[in-house]
């Protein structure tokens, strides 16, 4: 079983994000760093799926990102993901999903996968739509928003939230996977596994190597474009009251002050 | 004039509001058309709505196919409906539905996409709210047909009646579209109360409710206001309320007129899915807990006192 796992470094989410003022994209070189948190569950998932599925299998991380972005890496390698393959290109700045999705699928063609995890979601894009653009693009079932996760017989199998109770979805490998945090509780990497992540294999790739147009990624090309964008002023702090025994009508004063009564 | 395609969001047939609200913004752009996708005989439900909210004309497709397989059917289905009729936009609900569908139709068409757009001008440029509120985006697709995905409560459904012309679709779906089929839908009931995405009012409890039983408060009061019911993770987690009830990062997103998080404390996964809550009210018994940076009216206080006074007190005010 071949396992690729999709592992994005983002901004920390406590620390302050903007936009540049020159482009219109985060402005990545100022903050703080780490793994996007659900892409830890994505690996766990990996990790125990090969565990129950043999010692053949190989789980690999996939970055696409600036040369940084390989702290990331290493932390999932340390986590006990066996190697990784980082994409990273000056032209890649400023990639929308669309073409993210695009440049992640070039080089997943050339990798042999059974099963493709990635997070639902990043704290950055916030966009929750990586496994459908990649289902999409490599013609695999899109198996996305997983809590559960059951692999045999060539089939993956999901159960997955919906609006109303949950859906329990079934593909045939190779599928598209994507998780949600309840799946299970990511490991810490011990010191071992820190020790072992310094000598995994870990092939870096521009976009020459992977093949990829430079024309189809980066800012110029973006299916979209940001025409303005504004900082709001932060939230003006409210009103914090302490209840004294008439809590409940203090509420409801508000309430009726913001005709919601 | 140029028409401009909305994909019905529905359950069982019946609109959801966000549908009207797709309608009441598509008409700023252009003519709109509704596309319907689900089981057979669905759309009945679905006609009478749609007209009244200025439909000129409905595309229907009903098959097993659409709701036996995930996604991928109605991708190929909307995606088929642009190459024939060329639309200036394409509009879906921000539900993680909607946002999955319009990812593959984006794909398909060789279009841009925005996602969870707060606000759509006339001209197509759609509003994003990011970063936890802090920075609004202005933008726009550059590429192929506009695609934009509209989160719910992002304006009023305004009535204005269209013809509600049916147009049958012929439902003949590719190999690569049953990829992935779906075993079983199981339903977990709490029926009854507004639906969470639609909801003009949200009533949150988290870990502070201590127990399954306390969600009787929560229930109370938010029946009180006529408000659906949500929940942090800490609360589904622990199976005192059912997991699509999670708002937050991995949960539900949503923007009420009002939101009031009983026994949360703020972490910023759960602001992550509420922090666009026109007004936010927070009960808490710490007053240092991080909610309270978000709150336009924050009681410090034991919510087993407070919560029973608030709802009697609305229910009386109410009349
Ligand atoms: C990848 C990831 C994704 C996540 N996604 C989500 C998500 O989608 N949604 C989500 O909610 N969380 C999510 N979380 C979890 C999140 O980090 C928090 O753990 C969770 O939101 C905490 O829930 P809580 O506020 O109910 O509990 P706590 O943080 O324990 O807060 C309970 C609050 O109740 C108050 N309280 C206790 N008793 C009383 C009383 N009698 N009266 C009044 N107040 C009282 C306390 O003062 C405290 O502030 C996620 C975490 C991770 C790692
Ligand atoms: N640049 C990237 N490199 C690797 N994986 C990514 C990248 N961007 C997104 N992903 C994956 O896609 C998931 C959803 O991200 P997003 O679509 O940005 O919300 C993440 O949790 C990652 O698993």
């Amino acid at each position: 079983m071949n396992i690729v796992v999709l592992v994005k470094q983002v901004p920390d989410t406590w620390a302050e994000r903007k936009l540049s003022d020159s482009d219109k994209t985060l402005d990545r070189a100022s903050v703080d760093v780490v793994m996007n948190e659900i892409d830890e569950y994505a690996v766990e998932e990996a990790l125990k799926v090969k565990e129950a599925s043999g010692d053949d299998s190989t789980v690999t991380i996939l970055t696409m990102g600036p040369e940084r972005a390989v702290e990331t890496i290493r932390k999932a390698l340390s986590m006990g993901a066996d190697k990784a393959v980082h994409l990273t290109d000056e032209a890649l700045h400023g990639s929308c999903a669309l073409q993210t999705s695009y440049a992640l699928a070039k080089v997943l063609e050339t990798l042999h996968y059974d099963l493709v995890i990635c997070g639902s979601e990043s704290t950055d894009a916030r966009l929750s739509i990586m496994a459908p653009l990649l289902a999409e693009r490599l013609g695999r079932p899109q198996l996305s928003g997983a809590r559960k996760l059951t692999v045999g017989d060539g089939t993956a199998r999901i159960e997955r939230q919906t609006e109303n109770g949950y859906d329990v979805v079934e593909a045939a490998l190779p599928a598209i996977v994507s998780v949600v945090e309840k799946i299970n509780e990511p490991r810490y990497p011990s010191f071992k596994g820190i020790m072992a992540a310094k000598k995994k294999p870990l092939t870096t790739l521009t976009l020459a190597d992977a093949g990829i147009e430079a024309d189809r990624v980066g800012l110029a090309s973006a299916t979209s474009s940001v025409e303005s964008f504004s900082n709001r002023p932060p939230r003006q702090s409210g009103q914090i009251v302490k209840d004294e025994g008439d809590g409940g009508s203090r509420v409801a004063d508000f309430l009726a002050s913001q005709k919601f009564l | 004039m140029a028409e401009v395609l909305v994909l019905v969001d529905h359950l069982d047939g019946v609109p959801k509001k966000v549908t009207y609200e797709l309608l009441t913004k598509a008409r700023d752009l252009g003519e709109p058309s509704a596309i319907f996708l689900g089981a057979p005989g669905q759309s009945a439900a679905a006609l009478e709505g749609l007209a009244r909210y200025g439909a000129e004309k409905v595309y229907v497709a009903e098959s097993e196919d659409i709701t036996g397989y995930l996604t991928a059917p109605k991708a190929e289905i909307v995606a088929g409906l642009i190459a024939a009729k060329s639309p200036v936009a394409v509009l879906f609900p921000s539900s993680a539905e909607g946002k999955e569908v319009a990812a593959r139709v984006a794909v398909r068409t060789g279009s841009g996409l925005l996602t969870d757009a707060v606000d759509l001008a006339a001209d197509g440029t759609a509003t994003q709210s990011i970063f936890g509120g802090a920075v609004e985006v202005r933008s726009r697709v550059s590429t192929g047909t506009n695609l934009v995905t509209l989160r719910p409560n992002s304006t009023p459904p305004v009535e204005q009646s269209g013809a509600a012309a049916v147009e049958q679709l012929t439902v003949e779906l590719s190999d690569s579209a049953k990829g992935a089929w779906i075993v079983e839908s199981v339903v977990e009931g709490k029926g009854g109360r507004p639906d969470l995405g639609d909801a003009s009012v949200v009533v949150s409890g988290g870990r502070g409710v201590g127990a399954a039983d306390g969600f009787a408060l929560i229930e109370g009061l938010a029946d009180s206001l006529g408000a659906a019911v949500g929940a942090s993770r800490a609360a589904t987690d622990a199976g005192w309320y059912p997991h699509q009830h999670q708002v937050g990062q991995t949960g539900r997103t949503v923007s009420p007129q009002l939101y009031v998080a009983v026994g949360i404390s703020g972490a910023i996964q759960h602001r992550a899915g509420m922090q666009t809550s026109k007004t936010i009210v927070a009960i808490n018994k710490d007053p240092e807990a991080p909610i309270f940076e978000l709150a336009d009216f924050g009681l410090v206080g034991d919510l087993f006192t407070v919560v029973p006074a608030l709802t009697e007190e609305i229910i009386k005010r109410r009349g």
